[in-house]
């Protein structure tokens, strides 16, 4: 050992010997280590070189995707009903910054952002994944916009950039046709990791038709490579691709139509859909009120989310294809067909007394004090119960089941909707196997009125119109390059066809239920089916007046011209106390349809009253409740879906209201014009056009509570 | 006394200076680029400071022994009251302050303290009666000298610091010829306190620093953010580097401290491991000219102070190399002749001026025994 030479020893000469052989050790040591570093640093640059080269380059630049230009919805004609504007935006990377809630209130300031949205994004961010970016404003002025640009460095995880934004042309008149968008969600974004989807601006279909062709309107990124700084300061561009935007999607719909019809809804809660008999082209699929697509796209806002769930007249759900009522009458011509196809004679009378015995019980007819003698076309035209109670018990439930589901009802259509709720057509075998019960003589007496179990969509019974009125097999279609489908399939004869044609004409043009229904016209005519739904029992309430959600729905299934079919539609305005809330729309909507300027004529009258368009009333009403509410209102779900998701469960629930009276016959409610009118004259019509909306002189007669069952 | 007629240029140790001046002007031109292309603010005072301690080196050199010898414990006291100085002061202005303002310049005791320490433990052990060296009282009196600086400049605190004087102090200690056994002890001892020390000595931003250090990935974005962006510029420099100017790491912010700590990654960054091998060369040229200067002293006091000095300069050097290429956590410790920074140009060309006065001394040696 090196010290370990004994005290005794120890002189100058022993200490320079351990002085030289120390100091020898001591330098092979730093020798050692001189080589150490020299070997590191060759691993470093040369075996690690590559991986090293790939962070410093990864450092050095930032690939920014640049969000593509979402392919246009277009309507029939070319016409946008879904476009893009241009605009200055500005989004936030929560896991990039510093202090959330100071940049929050820093932009806040900046942007002159209200304390309600403010609030919003606070809460946001808490709920967010960090690498979510979350729209802070979008749509913003070149001054704000700069403001944020030239406050960056202080504001780490902002992101103002200029890119586009999805527009609306007609807003609230197509929100639950089209759906909107928004950023993806945590799940979205799990089930694709496509980064594009987490770059800040971008937004997916979160509804609708926005969902649907979401691959196809979604077009390829363009990317933009840059160099930056350690605390992210732009030094110079390197590169840049364009994107390229997504395909366009034509759609059948008539965007005229449809916000035509969107706004003659006016102040009822309703839906209207029209059809083209010779192709099968949606026109229009109007259901209101609605919610506006280009707020929804900027992010569902506290207040505005608040107004639209305390509706009563829930503008969330998509009426078309998500709203289920008891057709009512609107059922007959089907009845009428069936029996037709059992052989039935047109011409076979019954006599309507205002109710019929079956069994020991007896089912009154609307019309308490009777038809007199009628046949089928009778007891299409006046609506009569009786003859339809009568022959019902002879032909029997299930050609009639039968007749309505090749109609179109209780069925779901190959559209490329997001979901469709197709309803009941109840029978026998149906009722046994869900309720266990045997299928009673009330229950025919129910179903051939379109009342007890039997639950349609608008959209079916639009379908169950244009097959009634061509006789084909008419599939609906939403989108261009759908061919058209089930017109070589035959439904009914001819001579059946022009049976009901003409029956369902005077229904309209004759001394039927819906003599203000008739067009402006002299060389078209209308032919349509009246029908009222009732929702609670008689003992709630008369179905005209008390409270909102317990009147009748009123329906109107209609086809233009009645002789050479070309539209077909149905009207369904829910609680609008009867079918005389439904067929003066359809009328107007077939008016616009045929002659656009009379239809406005009409409309621009009619918003005189209400107060405006739809927009225009959403958007005041919106100011009105923000103002009103403040800020006491509860949060938005977090995520956008679950709005939706909660308004489905609720419109099933809806769905099954009627369902709670079909234990018992119902007694049928008077229809709008009881009455009848006469046969068309000039003089007549302009009567007719005279008379108000509110008109409905001897609907309080008929109004015996006298339940029919007992 | 021949000593004080100036030597010939010729007898000057050339085969140390001229990689030294190399290595100063290389490392000039590295602080240029890390400047962003410009000789402000970094390489032109790095260049002036460098002259006018190299002044202050070669009128060193030209001390005699005896003087040296006198003037040690004198010197070493004024130091250590002016780190005392500091501390009170710092400890009265509510806050850690480690230098003194001089007016021309910001002193830092500690810095001076560094080869002083060598120098007051080479003047004790030349000293002490050559029969007294395997006992305590070769032990105490220089812990002492080593262990109430360390104390002072731990409480400012300055972990890097201290441990080079306790490292230049240690080398001293152990080529004086104190007994192996109580450097092994010492060792050992050293083993269970390093853990103790660190849970209980450390701030925790040290404590962070080393836990960063064993998995620097763990946290790249923050404490091993330095570590990691280091490695990457070196990496990334690859053998011939990106070129003069052209390193993304140091020019775009990604490396921290580009011009003083990490220096030796900008430079790698642009001169790849061509550079890295020339001043990993050169520090092997001076500090073996460091050692045979030591070793070819015959006097007990001139061979420690050189040993001592050299193992002074070549603590910055292996602490420094060994942190940027991420084989020791991050001290704050400058890589010596090419960071920027007065104060630990001004230690190490004390060091250089030491070793440059104890070979004048040597050549001289000779000379007088023949007489």
């Amino acid at each position: 050992m090196i010290g370990g030479a004994k005290r005794a020893n120890i002189s100058s000469s022993t200490l320079k010997n351990d002085f030289d052989r120390r100091s020898i050790m001591i330098g092979t040591v730093m020798g050692g280590i001189g080589v150490i570093l020299a070997a590191r640093m060759s691993y470093l640059a040369i075996a690690e070189n590559e991986k090293y080269q790939v962070e410093s380059e990864s450092n050095r630049v930032n690939l920014s995707l640049i969000p593509p230009r979402r392919g246009w919805l277009l309507d029939r004609n070319g016409a946008p009903l879904a476009s893009n504007r241009a605009d200055f935006r500005v989004d936030i990377i929560p896991e990039r910054m510093g202090d959330p809630e100071r940049t929050i209130d820093v932009l806040g300031g900046l942007l002159e952002l209200e304390p309600n949205k403010i609030g919003d994004l606070k809460q946001s961010i808490e709920d967010a994944r960090g690498f979510q970016p979350i729209e802070v404003a979008s749509g913003l002025d070149y001054e704000k916009f700069a403001a944020v640009s030239v406050r960056l460095p202080e504001l780490p995880g902002v992101v103002p950039q200029r890119g586009f934004s999805r527009y609306y042309p007609t807003g609230a008149t197509v929100g639950h046709l089209i759906g909107y968008v928004g950023p993806a969600s945590a799940e979205e974004y799990e089930a694709d990791r496509n980064p594009l989807l987490i770059t800040p601006g971008y937004k997916i279909g979160k509804d609708g038709l926005e969902k649907q062709f979401e691959q196809r309107l979604r077009g390829t990124p363009g990317a933009r490579r840059v160099e930056v700084t350690a605390s992210g300061r732009i030094v110079r561009d390197l590169d840049t691709r364009e994107d390229i935007q997504g395909n366009p999607v034509r759609l059948t719909i008539d965007g005229p139509l449809q916000n035509y019809a969107a706004r003659r809804i006016g102040l009822e809660s309703g839906s209207v859909v029209v059809m083209d008999c010779k192709t099968g082209d949606l026109l229009c699929m109007a259901s209101m009120p609605s919610f506006d697509p280009n707020s929804f796209s900027d992010g569902i806002g506290s207040v505005e989310y608040s107004m639209l769930r305390e509706d009563e007249r829930v503008p969330l759900r998509n009426k078309v294809l998500k709203g289920l009522y008891p057709p009512g009458s609107t059922v007959k011509p089907m009845v009428s067909m069936a029996f037709l196809k059992e052989g039935l004679d047109p011409n076979e009378t019954v006599f309507c007394g205002g109710g019929l015995r079956v069994g020991n019980r007896v089912f009154r007819c609307w019309n308490r004090r009777g038809h007199g003698t009628v046949d089928m076309a009778k007891g299409i035209y006046q609506s009569c119960d009786v003859y339809y109670y009568y022959f019902a018990q002879r032909i029997g439930m299930d050609p009639i089941a039968a007749m309505n589901r090749r109609c179109g009802l209780g069925q779901e259509f190959p559209l490329p909707v997001t979901s469709q709720f197709y309803g009941t057509v109840p029978d026998p075998a149906w009722k046994l196997k869900k309720y266990e019960r045997e299928w009673q003589a009330f229950d025919t007496v129910n179903a051939t009125i379109g009342q007890g179990y039997m639950l349609a969509n608008p959209l079916q019974l639009a379908v169950s119109a244009a097959r009634l009125a061509t006789g084909r097999h008419v599939m609906p279609r939403l989108t261009m390059d759908t061919p058209p489908k089930g017109f070589d399939q035959v439904d009914f004869p001819d001579e059946h066809v022009q049976y009901v044609r003409q029956a369902m004409s005077d229904v309209v043009n004759g001394p039927g239920t819906a003599g203000r229904g008739r067009l402006p016209f002299d060389d078209i005519k209308m032919a349509g089916k009246t029908g009222t739904a009732q929702v609670v029992s008689l003992n709630k309430s008369d179905g005209k007046t008390g409270p909102w959600k317990y009147r009748d729905h009123g329906l109107f299934t209609f086809f233009a011209p009645f002789d050479n079919p070309r539209y077909a539609g149905a009207v369904v305005i829910e609680h609008g106390g009867g079918s005389g809330s439904a067929y003066p729309i359809a009328r107007d909507v077939m008016t616009f349809m045929f002659d656009p300027a009379k239809g406005m004529d009409a409309l621009r009258a009619l918003e005189a009253q209400w107060g405006g368009t739809a927009q225009e009333r959403l958007d005041r009403k919106y100011a009105a409740y923000a103002q009103a509410a403040g800020e006491t209102v509860p949060p938005a779900p977090k995520r956008a879906e679950d709005i939706f998701d909660q308004v489905e469960a609720e419109a099933r629930v809806a769905a099954q209201q009627p369902e709670e009276i079909a234990d018992e016959a119902v007694a049928p409610r008077p229809e709008a014009n009881p009455e009848g009118a006469p046969r068309p004259n000039p003089e007549q019509q302009v009567i007719d056009a005279a008379r108000n909306a509110g008109n409905a002189s001897d609907s309080g007669a008929a109004a015996n509570p006298a339940d029919a069952s007992q | 006394m021949t000593g004080f007629v100036p030597e010939p240029i010729a007898r000057q140790p050339w085969q140390m200076l001229i990689p030294l001046f190399l290595l100063i002007a290389f490392g000039a031109a590295v602080l240029h680029s890390a400047a962003g292309g410009s000789m402000d603010p970094f390489a032109s005072s790095h260049l002036i400071r460098f002259a006018v301690f190299l002044v202050m080196a070669v009128i060193m050199s030209q001390f005699g022994r005896e003087l040296v010898k006198f003037m040690t414990y004198p010197v070493y006291g004024i130091v250590f009251l002016l780190l005392v100085a500091v501390e009170v002061m710092g400890t009265l202005g509510g806050g850690s302050q480690r230098w003194l303002d001089l007016g021309f310049m910001r002193l830092q005791p500690s810095e001076v303290m560094k080869p002083v320490v060598v120098l007051a433990l080479a003047r004790f052990y030349d000293t002490l009666p050559v029969g007294m060296i395997p006992t305590w009282r070769a032990l105490i009196p220089a812990g002492v000298l080593i262990g109430l600086p360390m104390a002072l400049v731990l409480m400012q605190p300055d972990l890097g610091t201290a441990l080079a004087i306790a490292f230049g102090g240690a080398i001293v200690m152990f080529l004086a010829g104190l007994p192996m056994r109580w450097f092994l002890a010492a060792g050992g001892a050293g083993a269970i306190a390093v853990p103790l020390a660190f849970f209980f000595g450390l701030q925790e931003y040290q404590q962070r620093r080393v836990t960063t250090f064993l998995d620097p990935e763990s946290d790249p974005l923050g404490a091993g953010y330095h570590i990691t962006q280091s490695k990457i510029a070196i990496g990334s420099g690859g053998i011939n580097g990106k070129g003069f100017s052209q390193g993304s790491q140091s020019h775009l912010n990604y490396l921290p401290e580009p011009h003083t700590d990490f220096v030796f990654a900008t430079m790698a960054e642009e001169w790849g491991l061509i550079g890295g091998i020339f001043v990993i060369g050169v520090f092997a040229i001076i500090l073996r000219w460091g050692w045979s200067v030591a070793r070819a002293s015959e006097d007990r006091f001139a061979r420690l102070l050189a040993a001592g000095l050299t193992a002074t300069i070549f603590f910055y050097v292996a602490i420094n190399l060994m942190m940027v290429m991420g084989l020791a956590p991050v001290v704050g410790i400058p890589l010596p002749f090419m960071s920027h920074g007065g104060s630990s140009m001004m230690t190490n060309m004390i060091c250089i001026g030491g070793l440059l006065m104890v070979n004048r001394w040597n050549r001289e040696a000779p000379r007088r025994r023949l007489m």
